[in-house]
């Protein structure tokens, strides 16, 4: 096997072992990266010299702790110093963060090392990364059909190889779908278990940072660096974080899992109810208990999730004026028509759209109808949760209603588009872990299973999906891309 | 059933973004349909629920008053679009 295609533990034990060195890795990463991603379009920016420089460092240092060595990539919205960050909008093209985001930052720590920065949709508003404001990214597996969003370019870098693993954002799906499109392992944990400081925000209430890798165990690992309370970010928990690759034996006997019948729905494709129930009856030969159970309110989620959402964008993007940063239309004559012409020119479509939908929403006469309802909502939708998991240890759910579909397709009924997040937002109102694994394939393309767990409990989500993970091989397939 | 233009007007001003005409028809089109799909939330019973605006149960997290450091006030003026005598520059504002 080449280096670019290792996960992080065989490189941390290849270096730990000095059969390798980093610039080694790190050459093989950037020779992938240029060999694929003028097909894949994984990347917005590249910081080769950089990275080699840094791997240099860690040679001589001869120190191979942690992932000292090993290179990552970041989806456009996490701050890094000197490297332009842009969320993928015109509204930050030239933007150059002064300080770190904290998920990062103890990254850099153990001295990870960055690749670059992927594409996402503008703000991370999208389900297939085409609202990028500068390209589409394609998914490695079926190059006419996207990868998912919004970190759709996180997903398909970690897919096609070009890193070994990278860090996303998730708001109503956005790194469980796009890794469901993928084929790779992507988890969401709970709302507040790893800081969003130096994070770029979209919807606060439910924005969190996950992990995107090729299996089950590096997630766990990469999960434990970035995750714990940080005094940056009030909103993150002041909670131990337990050793998340400890508790991955195996074992689940006696293991409770629920399968929600909504999530089984006429919209969702047979192919992946399928996959999904084989992937039951998996957990049944691992020795758990599986049961089905209901979610009653889950149809109202996503109706509620596009009015708290775009609601807590409009006041978040309110500070992109033109003012301090960013975009400015410079012909305007006065301060107001140069915010509202800067806004005009410097936000596309989606991002419009969503901040028109939030600030209606929020406006007077319209506050108690939509956004409180939304809220009262969200409250039935937790409690179903709260519910099930008096009895069960996790949900297993499929991750999307379809596999990715064509580049192109969806882009021109919103609402559409929006359907995509219908089996993931649930989990954000409700602020709890969820993960997508790969459990099978349609057509050759790859199907997520979503497993969703109590709040905080990411260790036992860790510990379902290693027992399934280990027991199939879908973790082991790779996109062909027509290279070799 | 699509958003008046006159309402499509005013909620473009309150978020201070500029439209032309066939965006305005647009976006009462597309407002209209997703606000439509939002009504379904209204066929639910909510008189005695708590609203739910934050998943984790803190408030006021406080800590102690001391000074940390900040960003250089140079690298902070590089990302600004125009600025003058360590102040940013903006068009007539009255």
């Amino acid at each position: 096997m080449e280096l670019f295609e290792l996960t992080v533990h065989a490189l941390q034990q290849k270096l730990a072992s000095r059969q390798v060195s980093s610039e080694e890795i790190v050459k093989s990463i950037f020779a992938r990266i240029n060999k694929v991603d003028d097909k894949v379009k994984a990347f917005i920016t590249l910081t080769e010299e950089d990275a080699l420089n840094k791997a240099r460092e860690v040679d001589n240092a001869g120190q191979y702790k942690g992932i000292a060595g090993i290179p990552l990539g970041l989806k456009d919205l996490f701050c890094t110093p000197g490297v332009n960050t842009t969320c993928g909008s015109k509204m930050l093209a030239d933007f150059v963060p002064t300080y770190a985001s904290t998920a990062f930052r103890r990254l850099e720590e153990q001295q990870g090392i960055l690749a670059g920065k992927l594409n996402m949709d503008e703000f991370a508003m999208g389900s297939s990364t085409e609202n990028s404001s500068f390209f589409a990214t394609c998914n490695p597996w079926d190059l006419t059909r996207v990868p998912g969003g919004s970190s759709g370019g996180s997903a398909a870098a970690v897919s096609a190889d070009e890193v070994p693993f990278s860090l996303g954002t998730d708001t109503g799906g956005s790194i469980r779908q796009p890794a469901s499109f993928c084929g790779v392992v992507g988890m969401k944990p709970t709302y507040g278990r790893v800081s969003r400081w130096g994070v770029i925000a979209f919807a606060s209430s439910l924005d969190q940072v996950g992990v995107i890798s090729k299996d089950v165990y590096d997630n766990a690992l990469i999960m434990k660096i970035i995750a714990g309370h940080d005094h940056l970010d009030s909103t993150s928990a002041a909670l131990d974080v337990p050793d998340y690759t400890a508790c991955l034996d195996g074992d689940i006997k006696g293991l409770r899992v629920a399968y929600p019948q909504e999530y089984f729905g006429s919209g969702v494709d047979a192919a992946i109810k399928d996959a999904i129930k084989k992937a039951l009856l998996k957990y049944e030969e691992l020795g758990a208990i599986v049961e089905e159970v209901s979610l009653p309110h889950s149809e109202y989620a996503l109706p509620a999730y596009y009015l708290v959402a775009p609601a807590e964008a409009s006041a978040n993007l309110a500070r992109f004026d033109g003012v301090r940063y960013g975009y400015r239309d410079n012909e305007a004559e006065n301060m107001e028509a140069m915010f509202s012409q800067t806004r005009c020119q410097g936000f596309g479509d989606e991002v419009k759209r969503r901040i028109m939908l939030g600030t209606y929403a929020l406006s007077s006469g319209y506050y108690d109808a939509y956004y409180l309802k939304a809220l009262k909502v969200r409250r039935l939708i937790a409690d179903d949760f709260t519910r099930v998991f008096k009895d069960f240890d996790i949900i297993v759910a499929p991750t999307t209603p379809t596999t990715a579909f064509k580049l192109g397709k969806q882009s021109g009924d919103p609402l559409t588009l929006y359907m995509n997040d219908i089996l993931t937002v649930p989990v954000n109102m409700a602020g709890l872990p969820g993960m997508s694994i790969p459990c099978g394939f349609d057509q050759g393309m790859p199907i997520g299973m979503q497993i969703i767990g109590k709040a905080f409990d990411e260790a036992t989500i860790y510990k379902a999906a290693y027992a399934y993970e280990q027991s199939t091989n879908f973790h082991t397939m790779k996109p062909a891309l027509g290279v070799e | 059933m699509a958003l008046t233009i006159a309402e499509v007007e005013h909620v473009a001003m309150l978020a201070r973004i500029s439209l032309n005409q066939s965006e305005k028809e647009q976006f009462a089109l597309e407002l209209g349909l997703v606000l439509n799909y939002a009504d379904r939330l209204k066929s639910l019973q909510t008189d005695n629920i708590q609203p739910l605006d934050h998943i984790l149960p803190v408030s006021n997290v406080f800590r102690e008053d001391v000074v940390i450091g900040s960003p250089d006030r140079e690298d902070m003026f590089a990302n600004a679009p125009m600025a003058e005598d360590g102040q940013y520059r903006v068009p007539k504002i009255i």
